[in-house]
């Protein structure tokens, strides 16, 4: 049997194409009151009162809070976030949006009507900006990767290196802020019983969520239920437990009726983070022969009032081991200003920091005269040399080589302009992908009842990611059912602790897991069987016996399992396993990788540039499903896609607020931006990584796909475009 | 959004009687609604104009007429549109999305409003929304906003791909006063240009009535053509987009009409462009030196000076897939 | 003139809250500008409550709702047809997408009252008796999502594009596809389920 690998279609698929999967905002709660959140409109100074006779005179308002009636919330650990500014506590302005005041009215439309008639008056300080003036004015994270490693890093002497070097390049390039916008935007609902409260809320994480909401009420975790079956789509901004939930339950709390609040499309800018503006010096050397001599990779990376927390992009994390270099040397900066916290935003650091390395590798390849494939593969890395350790697997020249095959790439002429079609200039570009396989302690439940079905539970959660379908996948597997034997259940602070889902560790993780579990609940079975004296197995070995297909499988008979478990007088077997790292992380250099080949076509006049056509080739280890996998690529790319052409958070200089706050004018790809797109998974049937060999491909996928499109630009045109968006003016000189 | 009502009227006459009292009417609702949902329109009350017998598309020999409330999708699927206004099927193609298009009415269209960031947003300033708070578009985010017509006070771009595509037709509105009284006003003299008063978009007096507009037929707007540049494929307004519509019978230009939206603090016509072609042969340098001409008196913003390569770029491709 | 029925305020009816009416304050003054800026002021207003019937997938759905109330609000806080979705609320995504007398509109811009009359199918008036429709089942079997968000819009979408006709080519399907936004990214699985039930269909 084994439904590992294939590609079985999801199980919660009925569910979400007949509308009936329910997201945080969908759940029935009676004597449900709504909340809407009013927002800042300068971003630095105080607030110096409120004029709130004219909205709290308005018909259903219920409530109106502000920091002068706000509950006082306690700064506990495990509280994810500061309390400062954002949850009402104070009268201070950190950036422009930040929540001023939460409105509760009985219905949706009264309390969004009413929390625009909010007046607040403020005193203004002068904001910062723009972080581009203030690069001399960076400063060192204080806790870079949460303290796990220093922010910089260096090897050999790529000063020297540089020097010495045939071939140089010494350029900048930027990235913008750029924001999630899942289709969901995020929302909970909070009820209190007594001093016990549930909440529903789109999250990536519901154990964060508790605990950080337990700190915030002076709680205990088991006073706090969260719940959320479904997430529309997280992509980092629901991995923290972001001042709207907290205000939300402390609505419910003040007003002794459950809340809704979900925040509105413009609130999704402002309210749980964004991926920060970022500003990569490159310096790269390399010889005439093609071997990189130096990598210098200095990033900066915008951040908000360092009070708010701290979030660095690390861009510079994949230049330090994915090329054979012998002098690398990588920083990473922060410039504070008055925008709000910005957060991980889908391969957070790798996104943007792949953009600058894999377009400076590619003008690096320009200037010795090489194939920008041959270059790689000239600097191809056997070992990590920054960690020092042998990668746990790498399949990287099985996705540069197939890769290239697929699409084509040995017919590529070599020169830029070289491809015309009439008006339209053919560009063929390729990047690396690269992404860490992460992996955090996770606990499952397994429960296998009498008549054969399991019932697998952990507080997991899937973002559409397909936690659902592949739990159950490895469970079957593990147990020797059909897929449709299990119910895998997630999504509830309740069950079994999982970690957040971020990082493309939730497979990894959990899968792992899920199989313990399954293990240990057959041992148990086995365990039955040889203590049954009618089976006359007391003698066996366990591993003499195989649970599989609803029954145990001895030498020479089976038994069904609801026999079993009905001469024992028990209706179920069931059994919890914790499954963690082990020691490879210390052995290893854990990573998934891939590479992008893309062809462009620029219009020569108009500059327009759409993508064509596109082959992505991964190495994500071990696949679960072949459909879900292929979803996450596609997914991944035509994030990455957005990314290259599309998205840009544009902020008003003089006041610190966005002007596109709307998904009109913040620009993602639509169905006609995104071509076919082959997606090839290179086999690597490993188990170093982890034991089930699965590196997770949430991330992996969006990582490089920029640079391709970079890189495919100065093939079409002959610019070399060092900042995202790319866009028709960066291109319209090219007629 | 503020509380409203909403006035069901049984006919135009009560429909323009009740706007003399205030109030807005909603066609399709799809910009209003928007702009009501962020608190930059407030009306008390809503005059709803579905009930009207102002759907019908009417296409005789000298004349196309759209009722106001006419829906995009349906105007851009008329046959007769698609055969002998080609631009206007186009424009309308090119416009929002198939939803959107099935409920926005061609009256509703022409008096959409402003992209502009700053003027959607009640925590910006903005002179259109607030006169006289300031314009923070000319110092900041611009890109998308106009180089032509602008002025101190504003520099907004006119969003309607459809107005474009009805300029060079010369078409003209139908308007039915609260009094009852009719009239009828070419496009051109709709929109008005902001100078000091941008918050006053167009000459329609308050509570006057779109009922339909007319298109004459002529055989350049036969071989007419809509193209529209974006960063997008689909599915965003313009940043620079080309109207054109040419007679040019045995290689002479004997009708030329070309205008331009994106750029235009209105629906831009060019005649600049016009008057280099008309009477002249058509050739590919002919084409190629009248659209160098267009957007003369442009004014770019810090972040949309490009525009004017795109515009006369955009112009040229248009003139040569027209006469193609 | 006009055709709905009013009655007193919305809150006493709607949720049991015993509030009294509120009728427009007189008193409005203007507010201190924030930064300057004069947000557009008008007087407090009361909200009217309209008791309305909406033929929703072939069945009447009596609600009271505002003027105000956009037929997505309506459908999703108070008729419990959550199907549908809100992923802007201004006609920029189309996750909210259902038919109107057969049409496809996005429901965050039609007002509620003006729904009446009208035969409004929602995502979960496609399967007819549990048999998924089939271009549900093509989305099922082909993967046309990730987190399903933005899903009830996409089908309601492709639904109205078959009947439509526009699935001359793949190129014109997702031009005709492109008013619905998947963050996800499952456009080509998507294209290629509108495809497939075309071909079955
Ligand atoms: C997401 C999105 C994308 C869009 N993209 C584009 C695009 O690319 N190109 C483009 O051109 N447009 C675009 N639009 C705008 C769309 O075309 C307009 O919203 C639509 O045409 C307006 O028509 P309506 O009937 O819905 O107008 P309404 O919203 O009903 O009305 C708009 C205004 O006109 C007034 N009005 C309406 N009808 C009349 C009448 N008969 N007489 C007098 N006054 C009247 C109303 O009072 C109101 O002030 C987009 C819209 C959306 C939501
Ligand atoms: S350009 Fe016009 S609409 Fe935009 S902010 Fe300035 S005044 Fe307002
Ligand atoms: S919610 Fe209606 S289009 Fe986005
Ligand atoms: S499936 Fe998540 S947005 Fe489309």
């Amino acid at each position: 049997m084994g439904s590992i690998g294939k590609p079985i279609d999801r199980v919660d698929g009925h569910l979400k194409v007949t509308g009936h999967a329910t997201y945080a905002a969908e759940f029935t709660v009676p004597d449900l009151v709504h909340a809407v959140l009013v927002q800042s409109t300068i971003a630095a100074g105080r607030i110096t009162g409120f004029d709130l006779a004219e909205a709290k005179s308005m018909p259903g308002v219920l409530l109106i809070i502000t920091p002068d009636n706000a509950l006082r919330l306690t700064q506990a650990k495990g509280v994810q976030q500061a309390v400062k500014a954002p949850l009402l506590q104070d009268r201070d302005i950190l950036f422009n949006g930040q929540h001023v005041a939460v409105v509760v009215a009985d219905t949706l439309d009264r309390a969004l009507a009413a929390a625009a008639r909010v007046r607040v008056r403020y005193q203004r300080d002068e904001a910062v900006t723009d972080m581009d003036a203030m690069l001399d004015q960076a400063y060192v994270p204080k806790s870079f990767r949460n303290g796990a490693r220093p922010a910089d890093s260096r090897r050999g002497d790529p000063e020297a290196a540089h020097d010495a070097a045939f071939a140089k390049l010494d350029v900048t390039y930027i990235t913008p802020i750029e924001h999630h916008n899942p289709m969901e935007p995020h929302a909970t609902i909070a009820r209190w019983q007594g001093d016990k409260l549930t909440v529903w809320t789109s999250t990536q994480g519901i154990s964060g969520a508790q605990t950080t909401l337990a700190g915030h009420f002076g709680l205990d975790p088991s006073q706090v239920r969260v719940i959320c079956p479904f997430v529309g789509g997280g992509f980092g901004c629901k991995g923290n437990t972001w001042p709207p939930v907290t205000l939300a339950a402390m609505a419910a709390k003040m007003t002794g009726r459950p809340v809704k609040l979900v925040l509105t499309r413009a609130q999704m800018f402002t309210s749980n983070g964004y991926r920060p503006r970022t500003v990569q010096k490159l310096r790269a050397s390399a010889e005439t022969d093609g071997s990189l001599q130096s990598l210098r990779h200095d990033g900066f990376s915008l951040m908000s009032q360092p009070n708010l927390g701290e979030f660095c992009e690390p861009v510079a994390l994949s230049t330090e081991f994915l090329y054979a270099c012998p002098n690398v040397a990588v920083s990473h900066r922060l410039v504070a200003t008055n925008m709000p916290l910005p957060t991980y935003m889908r391969a957070p650091g790798e996104a943007s920091g792949m953009f600058a390395l894999e377009s400076a590798i590619d003008e690096l390849a320009a200037q010795v005269r090489m194939d920008p494939l041959a270059f790689r593969m000239r600097n191809y890395a056997e070992n990590d040399a920054h960690e020092g350790k042998p990668y746990a697997s790498k399949a990287l020249m099985a996705c540069y080589t197939q890769g290239a095959q697929a699409f084509g790439w040995k017919a590529r002429g070599a020169a830029p302009r070289s491809m015309r079609e009439g008006n339209v200039l053919i560009g063929w570009g390729m990047a690396t992908a690269t992404y860490p396989t992460n992996r955090q302690k996770a606990t499952v439940r397994v429960r296998i009842a009498a008549d054969g079905s399991v019932l697998v539970q952990s507080g997991t959660q899937d973002l559409g990611t397909g936690t659902y379908t592949v739990m159950s996948q490895v469970a079957a597997d593990t147990l020797g059912i059909p897929v449709s034997r299990v119910r895998f259940e997630l999504g509830d602070s309740a069950l079994p602790h999982a970690p957040v889902s971020g990082g493309s560790s939730t497979v990894p993780s959990v899968a792992p897991a899920v199989a313990a579990a399954c293990e240990a609940a057959a041992g148990k079975l086995r365990d039955l069987a040889r203590s049954d004296p009618h089976l006359g197995w007391g003698d066996l070995d366990a591993s003499a016996l195989q649970v599989r297909e609803g029954a145990v499988i001895g030498p020479d008979r089976r038994i069904a399992i609801a026999a079993l478990l009905a001469r024992r007088g028990q209706s179920f077997v069931d059994a919890t396993s914790e499954s963690g790292p082990g020691d490879e992380k210390k052995r290893f250099s854990l990573h998934a990788f891939g590479s992008h080949f893309v062809e462009v076509r620029v219009d020569a006049d108009l500059g327009e540039i759409r993508v064509a056509r596109y082959v992505g080739a991964f190495d994500v280890g071990q696949p679960l499903n072949a459909k879900t996998l292929r979803s996450q690529l596609i997914g991944g790319i035509t994030y990455g896609i957005g990314m290259a052409l599309l998205e840009e958070t544009h902020v008003d200089g003089e006041t610190g607020r966005i002007v596109n706050a709307n998904i009109a004018e913040y620009v993602v790809p639509v169905h006609a931006d995104i071509p076919a797109i082959e997606t090839i998974v290179v086999e690597n049937a490993e188990s170093r990584s982890n034991p089930l060999g699965v590196k997770g491909a949430g991330e992996l996928p969006m990582v490089g796909v920029a640079a391709a499109i970079a890189n495919a630009v100065y093939h079409a045109t002959g610019m070399r475009v060092r900042k995202l968006p790319i866009r028709i003016e960066d291109v319209l000189g090219s007629a | 959004m503020q509380a409203f009502t909403l006035t069901t009227p049984d006919g135009l006459e009560s429909a323009t009687a009740a706007a003399a009292q205030g109030g807005r009417y909603i066609g399709g609702g799809t910009d209003l609604l928007q702009l009501a949902k962020n608190d930059v329109e407030t009306p008390d009350r809503l005059i709803d104009l579905e009930p009207l017998p102002l759907t019908e598309i009417t296409a005789t020999d000298d004349a196309l007429r759209l009722g106001a409330m006419a829906r995009m999708s349906d105007v851009a699927a008329h046959p007769a549109v698609v055969a002998r206004w080609p631009v206007i099927s186009q424009s309308l193609l090119a416009s929002a999305s198939p939803q959107v298009r099935n409920m926005g009415t061609i009256g509703g269209n022409l008096l959409q409003r402003t992209r502009c960031g700053y003027f959607r947003d009640t925590g910006f300033a903005c002179n259109k929304r607030a006169p006289g708070s300031g314009c923070p578009a000319i110092q900041g985010e611009n890109r998308m906003l106009a180089i032509l017509g602008t002025s101190d006070h504003c520099i907004a771009s006119h969003p309607s791909d459809l107005a474009v595509a009805l300029i060079i037709l010369d078409a003209s509105v139908e308007l039915r006063a609260t009094d009852g009284t009719t009239r009828t006003l070419p496009l051109s003299d709709l929109h008005r240009l902001p100078g000091d008063t941008p918050h006053v978009e167009t000459t329609l007096a308050p509570g006057e009535l779109i009922t339909a507009v007319s298109v004459p037929a002529s055989r350049a707007a036969m071989r007419s053509h809509y193209l529209k540049v974006r960063d997008r494929a689909s599915f965003e307004f313009a940043l620079v987009s080309a109207a054109v519509a040419v007679d040019a019978g045995a290689g002479t230009v004997h009708d030329i009409r070309v205008a331009a939206g994106g750029v235009g603090a209105k629906p831009w016509r060019l005649p600049e462009v016009e008057e280099a072609l008309r009477g002249r042969p058509l050739t590919p340098k002919a084409l190629a030196d009248a659209a160098a001409l267009a957007g003369q008196g442009a004014k770019p913003a810090s972040q949309n000076g490009f525009k004017q390569v795109l515009l006369r770029r955009a112009v040229l491709r248009a003139l040569q897939t027209a006469t193609a | 003139m006009s055709t709905v029925s009013r009655r007193g305020v919305l809150g006493a009816t709607l949720t049991g809250l015993a509030l009294a009416p509120q009728r427009g304050q007189a008193d409005e003054t203007t507010p201190a500008s924030p930064s300057g800026t004069q947000a557009p002021s008008s007087p407090a207003r009361s909200a009217e409550a309209l008791d309305i019937v909406l033929q929703v997938n072939g069945s009447a759905v009596p609600l009271t709702v505002e003027p105000r109330t956009t037929l997505l609000d309506a459908l999703r806080e108070q008729a419990q047809l959550t199907g549908t979705k809100k992923g802007c609320d201004h006609g920029s995504c189309g996750a909210c997408t259902v038919h109107l007398d057969g049409r496809r509109v996005v429901s965050c811009l039609t007002l509620a009252v003006r729904a009446q009359g009208k035969a409004i199918t929602t995502i979960e008036g496609l399967a007819v008796n549990g048999t998924l429709h089939p271009v549900q089942a093509a989305f099922a079997e082909q993967d046309g999502f990730q987190c399903g968000y933005c899903t009830p819009g996409q089908i309601m979408s492709a639904v109205a594009l078959i009947d439509e006709g526009h699935t001359g080519s793949d190129a014109e399907i997702r031009e005709w596809m492109s008013g619905n936004i998947c963050r996800c990214g499952a456009y080509p699985n998507i294209v290629a389920a509108i495809r497939g039930s075309v071909q079955e269909g």
